[in-house]
């Protein structure tokens, strides 16, 4: 079974023990053919990165519920940056009001989905974002 | 362009054998040119099966057992290997969350797989991905199997020791006396201890163990409680004793033998898959397939003669050899 697969790190940043939404969307993106890593709980931006570094993933996906996104969010971004990785796409979701997005987006977080949002839509977001 | 990605693993560089490790997912013949080259600098470590039943504890034994690994000064790499969905190919891979402390440890590499359609407890590119973890610099690999039942025992071809895991509670003694996964552990752990019922298994272990007569080496039972850290050291210490009489008694030369001939054969399926999925792309393969069910022809002989043309071109060069010696 070659030919290439999807592969997406779901990671929760920071201390929220909250991973009802972060296991919903990695159950559909599951179903959806995608090679979902799920990590646990309360990690590091550090750990995240790392991490997405040894599974070669396309697409990190962010779940936070606790409101440290507008801190934790750009932290991981900039450790991308500092490991020159430019070819991975991170999508946020958990609840991120909507004041903070343009901020989030700024920083590079390409999609942010905040509850209420069909999981098709993510699927089909990183569909068209990973070639 | 090739050399230059083996220098880069060679000198530790964890992005290029993490790309490396993908490209041999997606497209093994774009890899194996890399690979090729690679295999001058493997060899070194020692490899290290962790097989049993889903829920018996294989990713917190691994994690465990590495922490140890670390503070010994050796360094690690984990291919953790977790199922594909049959339906949808997707996977959920979730044997890191087991292992969260290891992940910021420069000494580690940790790779989740799925089998991708691949059966007997290993994905397809767990062999190569032995390769680039060993080139890194690891000195010892863990392949974490997927959770096995009764008859996924290709690790056996793949590790130096083989570690099967049980647990209390998974059947009666004649689960044990059958063949198949009983039959490849070098050494046996019981986890979670502290159920009831590990006396019991214990015991007919050992029972099922002294009745083997046919091999030198006779795999110690050990008890473990692996989330608290109980009895893991006993076991890295067997696991030592294992390595060392593989070495003193030439078994590791011969277990390596096997893995390279299960390598083989892998590859060579693989290659003649590739060869006659080509005849299913220019239709030469349907004129065959409408013989058959015209009963025009028997599968057998339709197979012998495909067989005969096939040996024949690859080995005149019409088909895509890329062997130039």
């Amino acid at each position: 079974m070659e030919g290439k697969k999807i592969r997406v790190l779901i990671a929760k940043p920071g201390l929220d023990g909250h991973d009802r939404g972060a296991k919903v969307v990695a159950r559909a993106l599951r179903d959806a053919g995608m090679e979902v890593i799920y990590t646990g709980l309360r990690q590091t931006p550090e750990q995240i990165v790392e991490t997405a570094i040894q599974e070669d993933v396309d697409v990190i996906g962010l779940s936070i519920l606790s409101g440290a996104h507008t801190h934790l969010f750009p932290k991981v971004m900039e450790l991308l940056k500092e490991n020159n990785i430019e070819d991975i796409v991170v999508i946020g979701g958990g609840v991120i009001p909507e004041e903070d997005i343009p901020e989030l987006k700024k920083v590079g977080i390409e999609g942010i989905f905040t509850p209420g949002t069909d999981t098709h839509d993510i699927i089909k977001f990183i569909r068209e974002k990973v070639k | 362009m090739e050399m230059e990605i083996v220098e880069k693993i060679t000198n530790g560089d964890r992005r290029a054998a993490a790309k490396l490790i993908t490209l041999v997912e997606n497209n093994f013949n774009q890899a194996r040119e890399i690979l090729k080259k690679l295999y001058n600098y493997t060899g070194n470590a020692l490899v290290i099966g962790i097989t049993g039943p889903p829920g018996s504890g294989k990713s917190t034994v691994t994690d465990k057992i590495t922490k140890i690994l670390r503070e010994q000064g050796k360094t690690v790499g984990i291919i953790a290997i977790d199922p594909t969905s049959p339906f949808t190919g997707g996977a959920l891979l979730g044997d890191r969350i087991r292992m969260q402390d290891l992940s910021l440890d420069k000494g580690v590499f940790i790779r989740s797989m799925s089998t991708r359609g691949h059966l007997g407890g290993l994905s397809q590119a767990t062999q190569a991905t032995v390769k680039i973890l060993d080139a890194l610099g690891k000195d010892i690999i863990i392949i974490e199997t997927v959770g096995v039942g009764q008859s996924e025992v290709d690790i056996v071809k793949v590790a130096d020791t083989v570690v099967l895991i049980s647990m209390p509670g998974m059947g009666d003694d004649v689960q044990i006396i059958k063949a198949g996964i009983m039959e490849i552990g070098d050494i046996f752990v019981i986890n979670k201890a502290d159920k009831e019922g590990c006396e019991r298994l214990t015991t007919e272990v050992e029972m099922m163990l002294d009745l083997n007569h046919n091999s030198r080496w006779r795999p110690p039972v050990l008890k473990t409680i692996a989330t608290d850290n109980v009895g893991i050291k006993k076991l890295l210490e067997e696991i030592d004793r294992h390595i060392k009489y593989l070495k003193e008694s030439g078994e590791l030369e011969q277990r390596r033998r096997e893995s390279a001939k299960k390598e083989i054969f892998d590859l060579i399926q693989g290659q003649w898959k590739e060869i006659l999925s080509t005849f299913v792309d220019n239709g030469f393969l349907n004129k065959i397939v409408n013989k058959i069910v015209k009963r025009e022809e028997d599968p057998y002989t339709a197979v012998e003669k495909l067989s005969s043309v096939l040996v024949h071109s690859y080995t005149q060069g019409d088909i895509k050899n890329d062997r130039k010696d």
